[in-house]
C-alpha cells in the first residue's frame, strides 16, 4: 500500500516551516518516518543537531537552548512520548516553549504489536502533561499544522505535539 | 574500594563560583541546588526543583545556544546517575564551553541518605570518559577545587566532568525561588534576550 504521502515532498516543506519560525535546533531518536528530516537538518549548516539515547534528553535541551535564546523542535516517535511523561514537568511549569513532531506508530495497518500500546496512549499520556496535541493526517495539514504549532510554541510560550498519522507514513514492510 | 570524602559541598562551591564572570549555571534538584544559591543568588542561576535526570541536558542546550559564554552544570550523584545516557548524548554534541561538575556525596541526600551507586563503587568520571568526554575527573580537596576555577572558564576540545567528592552531611537548606518562570525570564533578560 502507498503512503497518502508518498509523491509529496513533505519532509521538505517541514524543513522549511521550521526554518520560518526559527527553529535552530533539532534533537531526534531514530525514526523511519522522520528520516528524511533528520537528514535535512543535518545537512542543514544554520541547524545544531542531537542524536539522543532517550526522548526525555530532547525536552531538556529544548529547555536549556531556549533559556540561551534559541527555538527547537524534537523528532520523536509515539512509542518515545511515555519516555518524556516526567521531564515535561520542565516546560510546563517554566512555560518553555516546546515543539514535539510524533510519527504515530501502531494506528494503521500496524504489523508489530509491541508499538500498540504507546501509541493507543500517545495523545491522552501528551494531554495528561499540559501538552497540546494536533494531528495532521495528510501532507497539506501537515506542514499548515505545524506551521501553526510552531506559533503557538515560540510566541505563546506552549507545549505543543504535532501527531503525524501512521496513514501518511505509509505501511512498513516486512 | 570508595575514597574517603574530605570537601565540605557549600565550601568548594563557593569557591568554584566566587569569581564567576560570564559563566551560566544550571543546578539539578536537592542540594546542588542549595549549594548553589548558598554560594550567592545570580541571574544567571537557573536552579531545577524536579526534571530529575535533566540538568546536564539542559546545560547541553544552554551551551550550544551560547557557545562563547561559560556553562556549568552543577549536580548531585543521584541526579546525574538518573540521566546517565544523557553523558552519551553530550560527549556526541562535544560542546567546548560545558562543565559538569558532579557534587559527589555517594548518597541520595534529600530522601534519607539512601547509599547510591557512586556510594557502592561506581565512577562518573570514568564513565563520561568512557563515553568521549575531552576532559574528566576526581576533585577530593580544596586545592583540586582552585584549579577547577580556571578550567570552567577555558575552552576545551569537547565537554568536561568533575566528581567533587564531598562529605555526606545534611545541611541547612538554602532556598532559591521555586518559579521557573521568573529564573526563566530573568535568565535570559540576563542575556539580553526579550520577554514573550
Amino acid at each position: 500500500m502507498a503512503a497518502d504521502g508518498e509523491g509529496s515532498d513533505w519532509p521538505g516543506a517541514l524543513h522549511r516551516a521550521l526554518k520560518d519560525a526559527g527553529v535552530t535546533r533539532m534533537s531526534h531518536v531514530p525514526d523511519a518516518g522522520h528520516a528524511r528530516l533528520i537528514a535535512l537538518c543535518e545537512d542543514d549548516p544554520a541547524m545544531v543537531t542531537n542524536v539522543l539515547t532517550t526522548e526525555e534528553e530532547g525536552i531538556a535541551i529544548a529547555a536549556g537552548a531556549w533559556l540561551g535564546g534559541e527555538a527547537s523542535v524534537l523528532l520523536l516517535q509515539s512509542s518515545g512520548v511515555g519516555n518524556c511523561i516526567n521531564m515535561l514537568s520542565l516546560p510546563a511549569i517554566g512555560r518553555f516553549p516546546l515543539l514535539m513532531l510524533v510519527t504515530m506508530w501502531g494506528e494503521w495497518a500496524e504489523f508489530n504489536p509491541w508499538q500498540v500500546p504507546m501509541g493507543r496512549a500517545t495523545q491522552a499520556t501528551l494531554e495528561a502533561m499540559g501538552v497540546t496535541v494536533q494531528r495532521a493526517d495528510t501532507a497539506d495539514e501537515l506542514v499548515a499544522t505545524v506551521e501553526s504549532a510552531a506559533a503557538l510554541a515560540f510566541k505563546a510560550d506552549q507545549q505543543v505535539a504535532v501527531l503525524i498519522s501512521q496513514r501518511l507514513l505509509g505501511k512498513k514492510t516486512w | 574500594m570508595v575514597a574517603p570524602a574530605t570537601l565540605d559541598r557549600r565550601e568548594a562551591v563557593a569557591a568554584l563560583l566566587a569569581d564567576r564572570g560570564a559563566l551560566l549555571v544550571v543546578a539539578g534538584l536537592g542540594s546542588p541546588a542549595y549549594d548553589l544559591h548558598a554560594a550567592g543568588d545570580h541571574d544567571a542561576n537557573f536552579y531545577l526543583w524536579g526534571a530529575m535526570g535533566g540538568a546536564a541536558l539542559m546545560g547541553l542546550g544552554l551551551a550550544q545556544a551560547q557557545p562563547d559564554k561559560p556553562v556549568l552544570v552543577l549536580t548531585g550523584d543521584g541526579e546525574a546517575l538518573m540521566g546517565l545516557g544523557g553523558l552519551a548524548t553530550i560527549a556526541v554534541a562535544a560542546p567546548g564551553n560545558l562543565t559538569i561538575a558532579v557534587v559527589n556525596n555517594g548518597h541520595f541526600g534529600e530522601t534519607g541518605m539512601q547509599r547510591s551507586h557512586t556510594g557502592r563503587g561506581l565512577d562518573l568520571a570514568a564513565v563520561a570518559a568512557a563515553c568521549g568526554f575531552a576532559e574528566t575527573g576526581i576533585v577530593t580537596d580544596m586545592a583540586g577545587v582552585a584549579g577547577l576555577c580556571a578550567v570552567l572558564h577555558r575552552p576545551a576540545a569537547g565537554p568536561r566532568l568533575f566528581v567533587l567528592r564531598v562529605e555526606a552531611r545534611n545541611l541547612p537548606r538554602s532556598l532559591p525561588a521555586r518559579d521557573a518562570v521568573y529564573l526563566k525570564t530573568r535568565f535570559r533578560a540576563h542575556l539580553g534576550l526579550g520577554v514573550s
